[in-house]
């Protein structure tokens, strides 16, 4: 009896359901969109390692450290490997096309078996001065192959640079970032050597190794008191809060946009919560009727939030259905270089999100229907 | 509890008043009514008279300030909501002047409505149904919604409801008084048949003095008290 008056209201108010399911599905899904691109930023810091450390000066990540310290950092007690890399920047074409390029010392793939590349692409990359290896979503998109030569202008590093693509690496997870472009650090500081002397033997950060995450805090404070009165003085932290340095400058456009994302469901909320009252308004005369005949409070609740969530879940649902499609489009559309997950979790909060809209929305005209007297009802309606 | 069978309503010294801001409006003051059982009693009196009013209170839809009301072997002043509305479901039909069937379900489906309240099975329903819009002449109409009928016919429809559950008592409030001539005049004469041949007893408030010759017994209701 409940499913069917309640489908039939609706079905007779085809176009006013027909818009609120719309609507609602539209702020779900722009709610999904907005939180994947906040969970986007941080995926970076749930990949990171937690038996990996990231020395850089203590200043600033701007700033690099002498090439120098190499030694130094392997006699840390505690410290495994240690290898070094440094932003290089550059243009390829033009400005629109961004990704991430950096220098990378001896040992980096070690240090990193996330990028995983078949053995012999590696030997081809160790052996070439001159080869760079590339993520699998810049092939897709650039459509380069194996043998090609991938021109840079550079700007931290002036000069016209070409690389020999000798290895394509796919991530280990799907979280990882397939998107990044490396060569040899060697090749750069042999130019440097030649052409700025001053420049040369630096590097942009090091990261280690280390056999036991539980004594990250106690190395890194080891590393930091070794460069103690140095003419670099080190800042060292797990790779994790490394990263999360670098969320953090993002912070504020992420509160916002996390801010916004809950906007959008309190609007949707006002709007269904209008619908709500608007046609429990209209059928006062049956709410009463139904109590006339017996029929309690609690029936007329039911009724009255059965529509409510019906709608919001058919809206909601329908939003995070859409979601996986559109993030497509979106992510296609941003550059084709970032996939727009949506985890487990977050479908569970669009949902959860869609059922709190459904209940919030009919609470009022709920309580007001389940409470009015039968007989001032009836004298309303006549 | 249990009152002599021969009477189903007995109201001694009732009273009922409304609050509007700081103003007490007196709408019932010291009514006292027995009623028989199969009586078919008509309420009538100016409009503001109170028989509305009276009417929701016997049904148990309203509640009176004070006196002793005993309907159907219950004192339904010292029930709560939840045993009042149950109470309601198996003791009152009702019928209202402007019909109140619900507009999306067919007639079949609002005649049943009461029924869902009661542990009976689909099947058992159906027969009851069956029955009931039988008896109001309308059982080829059961799958035709309110807005496909006549206003005569909903009315039927709506004495249909009343009676499927089979309750002691019929509550009536103005039940032709939107109804023309001749469906009126079914609506009385199907009232009266309920009243003869299945003893129900009926109370119908009513502005038409047509329709309260049809009733054994009328009653009339000025400025909140009974004359005779
Ligand atoms: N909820 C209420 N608040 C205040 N006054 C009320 C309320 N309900 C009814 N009244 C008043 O009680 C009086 C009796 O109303 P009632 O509806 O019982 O009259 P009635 O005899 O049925 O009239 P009618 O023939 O017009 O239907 C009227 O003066 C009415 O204004
Ligand atoms: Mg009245």
């Amino acid at each position: 009896m409940f499913w069917s008056l309640i489908h039939r209201h609706l079905w007779r108010h085809k176009l006013r359901t027909f818009l609120t399911i719309l609507g609602m599905a539209v702020a779900i899904l722009a709610f999904m969109l907005l939180r994947s691109v906040v969970a986007a930023w941080y995926r970076g810091v749930d990949q990171a390692s937690d038996n990996r450390l990231v020395t850089r000066h203590a200043v600033s990540l701007t700033f690099s450290l002498p090439l120098s310290y190499l030694p130094t950092l392997r006699q840390i007690p505690g410290v495994t490997a240690v290898t070094y890399s440094s932003w290089f920047g550059g243009v390829y074409i033009d400005d629109r096309n961004f990704f991430p390029r950096f220098v990378a010392g001896p040992g980096f793939l070690d240090m990193y078996p996330e990028y995983v590349l078949p053995p012999e692409q590696r030997q081809a990359y160790e052996r070439e001065r001159r080869a760079c290896v590339v993520g699998r979503r810049l092939v897709e998109k650039y459509g380069w192959r194996l043998g090609d030569q991938v021109p840079l202008k550079g700007n931290i590093f002036p000069g016209d640079w070409s690389f020999v693509i000798r290895g394509i690496y796919r991530g280990e997870k799907p979280g990882t970032d397939e998107s990044l472009l490396f060569f040899h650090f060697e090749y750069l500081n042999e130019y440097l050597k030649k052409t700025m002397p001053g420049r040369a033997d630096r590097v942009g950060s090091f990261t280690l190794r280390i056999a036991d995450p539980e004594q990250a805090a106690a190395i890194s404070r080891l590393v930091d008191k070794e460069f103690r009165n140095s003419i670099a003085e080190t800042r060292t932290e797990t790779e994790k809060s490394f990263q999360l340095g670098f969320v953090a400058m993002t912070k504020a456009l992420l509160g916002a946009i996390e801010v916004i994302s809950v906007v959008v469901v309190l609007v949707i909320l006002t709007v269904l919560a209008n619908t709500m009252a608007m046609s429990v308004r209209e059928r006062t005369a049956e709410y009463v009727v139904l109590k006339t005949l017996g029929f309690g409070a609690g029936h007329i609740g039911i009724l009255v939030l059965g529509e409510s969530l019906l709608l919001a879940l058919a809206g909601g649902g329908l939003g995070v259905l859409l979601s996986f499609p559109s993030g497509r489009i979106f992510s296609h559309a941003l550059g084709g270089l970032h996939d727009m997950v949506f985890p487990p979790a977050l479908i569970v909060t669009g949902l959860l999100a869609s059922l709190l809209v459904g209940v919030l929305a009919a609470i009022v005209p709920m309580l007001r229907v389940m409470t009015m007297s039968i007989a001032s009802g009836l004298r309303r309606v006549g | 509890m249990s009152t002599p069978p021969e009477s189903i309503v007995e109201i001694e010294n009732l009273c009922k008043s409304y609050r509007r801001g700081d103003q007490v409006i007196p709408v019932l003051e010291n009514i006292s009514l027995s009623v028989p059982v199969g009586q078919f009693l008509a309420l009538m009196g100016p409009s503001g008279s109170g028989k509305t009013t009276l009417l929701n209170i016997v049904a148990g839809l309203d509640r009176a300030d004070s006196g002793r009301l005993v309907v159907a072997g219950t004192e339904i002043g010292g029930l709560g909501e939840v045993d009042l509305a149950a109470w309601r479901a198996r003791t009152v039909g009702f019928i209202f002047q402007f019909y109140n069937l619900i507009p999306v379900l067919s007639a079949f489906e609002n005649v049943e409505l009461p029924l869902l309240l009661t542990p009976l099975s689909r099947h058992e329903r159906r027969s009851h149904v069956a029955l009931a819009l039988d008896l109001v002449g309308l059982h080829q109409r059961r799958s035709h919604t309110p807005s496909q009928l006549s206003g005569g016919q909903q009315q039927r429809v709506a004495i249909a409801r009343a009676l499927v559950s089979d309750p002691t008592l019929i509550a009536a409030d103005e039940p032709t008084g939107d109804l023309d001539k001749v469906s009126a005049e079914e609506v009385l004469e199907l009232l009266a048949r309920l009243n003869a041949e299945f003893g129900k007893t009926i109370i119908m408030v009513t502005h038409d003095p047509r329709a309260a010759a049809r009733a054994g017994r009328v009653l009339n209701l000025d400025k909140g008290a009974l004359i005779a």
